[in-house]
């Protein structure tokens, strides 16, 4: 069976952000197996996965678009929906736990109105649960916006995400 | 998460940045050395900031053999930002935060004023620790293999490859008697053996790390791939020429940006200076690694699952056998050790199998890892040999709990793991007696739990984790997993009665029993071990509509006079 030549389709727009997904699929050789990749880039670039992605990477890659959302739904990394402008990530693991990191989900829920999971209704902070984030000495930790916060008190934490 | 940089390690940097980052070489000898710890713990504190003003004010100062040097995991990370000065034997703990040491103690400590900081010596955090794995974290500038193969790194690569056969090799990892260090104990040099006796597939064979640390309360791996990757490399290479593997892959977690980005310089750097890639240290051995990213998924710390995951599936296990080390990665011979296992073979190789085999216990050889977390003063990363008392490691070397709090329970072993008691505390750390106390090794998280934590709600934590995280293949963990979550539910919230905690038992024995993989397996582990040693705290939510630690939000349905059984039987 000749190698399908999937490599010359054209992206889906002119965002020249696809231009790093065709880099990172060249890269890997266009093979099959590195669809989690392609997707990492793909959600870094765009901020989420939408269904253009997910067809166009499929096509590419020659994955049938059922595994591309099987893959993309399984893991609890990859988000199909737009995410807010910033993210604050509350780490849920063993350490945060007993060391209030409940209280610290609470908190969001009632001043942010939002759950792990979902984005503040004005768009502006995603707020997410992290299963752990390895800082367990400094449980509770919070992470936002990449930036690694720790021992952080319900109101230090609002106090972060007002300056943002 | 964002911070994650991908496999595009070559991600273009000011060179400016690139310049402030340099490390300070005095041109002679050094008389003293600032080593700034620059693991991920330190960072979140500013120690990177702190090693730029640091630099600034030794060369202000005019001292010209004063060495300041970025280095990986000093350990104390609860005490961060640290900086330790070998030479003095010193360690400057929560430098220039508040109640911390000033900079200008280090400065003077430095540059010939009076010695600041705190002696090494006399800490038991630091002197009660044996150090192999971690012998070069807090010594080595994580980013640059210069510094690590000056330390004398690579040499067990090139003992390896120019003095002994593969044969060899894996008669050292098995007289050494190192043991996996990703939980299950399986003795590494017997899995070695089959790998290399194992046909070749169609593309070769394979060697994998598991960096796929996902138990909650676990940075063993983390704090190994930031302090030193070029040392779980070096143990790779060697293992594939044991094994006669020329390909290999490193799956590690999205959640550890930083670990991701250093171990990509690594491999980058070892491939440049021939220790891994085409014509290995220039002979015909090749070895070419890569990095995978995970997405966030437990079950892909299981092995046939992390394979799946690989090969850009979803990470579902499979049925064993066959087992990877005869059929894994596109169906050929694949080894699977996890991080910290890697990481003891350059030091078992350059030393040798009986000197690895001098530290530990009869059937546990060598030291672990363990990342201390919790009700404990000193949280942070610690090795020690095997065979030290739990005792030993939260009261000595833990420092304790805090002023007032008693202690309750360690949890080991994540997910899987138990919960062990008080009276159990002066039982030694090895893979036997946890087992035998209804709780396993692990990867090493090792959680100490006070009074203010309550066992029963401790277990529905960690029955949460596991259906949330259950892959959904298998039925017994699909649907046992959340319905023991039900059940702990409705302990917790003193609704429960005897017949729930009854249903509760059998369940557990039944997922435990019939679950496809160690994720279900291990599931049930959690409720075993607090129903073994704090049936006490059961007993009072469902008998007494009390939750003796205060934690969990009693509804407390009034009890049926006489039957706390009987007539809640079919209700959910």
């Amino acid at each position: 069976m000749a190698p399908t030549t999937v490599a010359a389709r054209p992206a889906p727009s002119d965002d020249k952000r696809w231009r790093q997904v065709d880099v990172r699929m060249r890269r890997l050789g266009y093979r099959p197996d590195g669809l989690i990749e392609v997707l990492h880039t793909a959600q870094e670039a765009f901020g989420y996965l939408d269904d253009e992605a997910l067809h166009y990477i499929g096509d590419c890659l020659g994955v049938p678009p059922s595994m591309v959302y099987g893959v993309a739904t399984f893991y609890s990394h990859f988000t199909l929906e737009p995410q807010g402008e910033h993210t604050c990530v509350v780490c849920t693991g063993t350490a945060c736990y007993i060391n209030g990191a409940g209280a610290l989900v609470k908190e969001l829920e009632a001043r942010l109105g939002a759950h792990p999971g979902e984005t503040t209704a004005d768009g502006k902070v995603s707020v997410l649960a992290a299963r752990c984030l390895g800082a367990c000495s400094m449980a509770p930790a919070v992470v936002v916006d990449g930036e690694v916060y720790g021992k952080v008190g319900p109101e230090r934490l609002l106090g972060i995400l007002e300056e943002l | 998460m964002t911070g994650a940089s991908g496999t595009e390690g070559a991600v273009a940097r000011p060179t400016r940045a690139r310049r402030q980052a340099e490390p300070l070489v005095p041109q002679g000898p050094a008389r003293a050395s600032a080593h700034v710890c620059q693991a991920a713990g330190c960072l979140s504190m500013g120690s990177d900031t702190l090693f730029a003003e640091l630099k600034e004010r030794v060369l202000a100062s005019g001292a010209r053999d004063v060495a300041v040097k970025r280095v990986g995991c000093l350990g104390l990370c609860s005490a961060g930002p640290l900086v330790e000065v070998p030479e003095q034997g010193r360690m400057f703990e929560r430098l220039d935060q508040p109640g911390g040491v000033p900079l200008d103690e280090l400065v003077a400590s430095l540059t010939g004023g009076a010695l600041g900081g705190r002696e090494l010596g006399e800490e038991p955090f630091y002197s009660r620790q044996v150090k192999v794995v971690l012998e070069r974290s807090g010594r080595v500038d994580p980013e640059k293999i210069e510094d690590y193969v000056a330390d004398g790194g690579y040499e067990a690569l090139t003992k390896a490859m120019t003095t002994m056969s593969p044969d060899e090799v894996i008669d050292e990892v098995v007289k050494s008697g190192l043991r996996g260090r990703g939980g299950a104990g399986y003795p590494t040099g017997l899995k070695w053996r089959t790998v290399a006796k194992a046909a070749a597939g169609p593309e070769g064979k394979y060697v994998v790390c598991n960096a796929d640390e996902g138990d909650p309360g676990a940075f063993m791996d983390r704090s190994v791939l930031e302090s030193c990757p070029q040392q779980v490399l070096e143990g790779m290479a060697i293992a594939a020429y044991a094994v006669g593997a020329s390909r290999g892959y490193v799956y590690a977690r999205a959640e550890y940006p930083l670990a991701v980005k250093r171990l990509t310089t690594a491999i980058r750097q070892a491939e440049r200076e021939g220790y891994l890639g085409r014509e290995v240290l220039g002979t015909r051995f090749d070895f070419q690694v890569e990095v995978r990213i995970g997405a966030g998924a437990f079950v892909c710390g299981e092995e046939t699952a992390l394979l799946a995951s690989i090969q850009g599936g979803r990470g579902t296990p499979r049925p064993r056998p066959p087992y990877p080390a005869t059929s894994g990665l596109w169906g050929c011979p694949t080894l699977i050790n996890n991080v910290e296992t890697f990481a003891n073979i350059a030091s078992l190789v350059e030393r040798s199998g009986e000197a690895f085999a001098s530290i530990g216990t009869e059937r546990s050889k060598g030291t672990k890892v363990f990342a201390l977390t919790g009700a404990v003063t000193n949280t942070g990363l610690i090795e020690v040999p095997m065979g030290l008392s739990l005792r030993e490691i939260v009261f000595d070397i833990g420092g304790g709990l805090a002023e007032g709090r008693k202690f309750k329970a360690v949890q080991t072993g994540g997910p899987s793991g138990g919960c062990i008691p008080e009276h159990l505390l002066d039982m030694t750390v090895d893979y036997e007696t946890l087992s035998q106390a209804g709780s396993i090794m692990g990867s090493g998280g090792m959680i100490v739990m006070d009074d203010t934590s309550c066992m029963v709600d401790v277990a529905r934590y960690f029955m949460d984790f596991c259906r949330e995280e259950s892959c959904g293949k298998c039925l017994p963990c699909r649907v046992g997993t959340q319905e023991m979550y039900l059940l702990l539910n409705r302990i917790c919230s003193g609704r429960a009665g005897m017949v729930h905690l009854a249903r509760l038992e059998e369940l557990a024995t039944m997922v435990r029993a019939t679950s496809l993989c160690g994720l279900g397996q291990g599931a049930p582990n959690p409720v075993f071990s607090t129903l073994r040693y704090f049936r006490d705290e059961y007993m009072a939510h469902i008998q007494d509509q009390v939750c003796p630690a205060g934690v969990c939000q009693i509804e407390g349905v009034p009890a049926v006079a006489g039957t706390h059984a009987g007539s809640h039987g079919g209700e959910r």
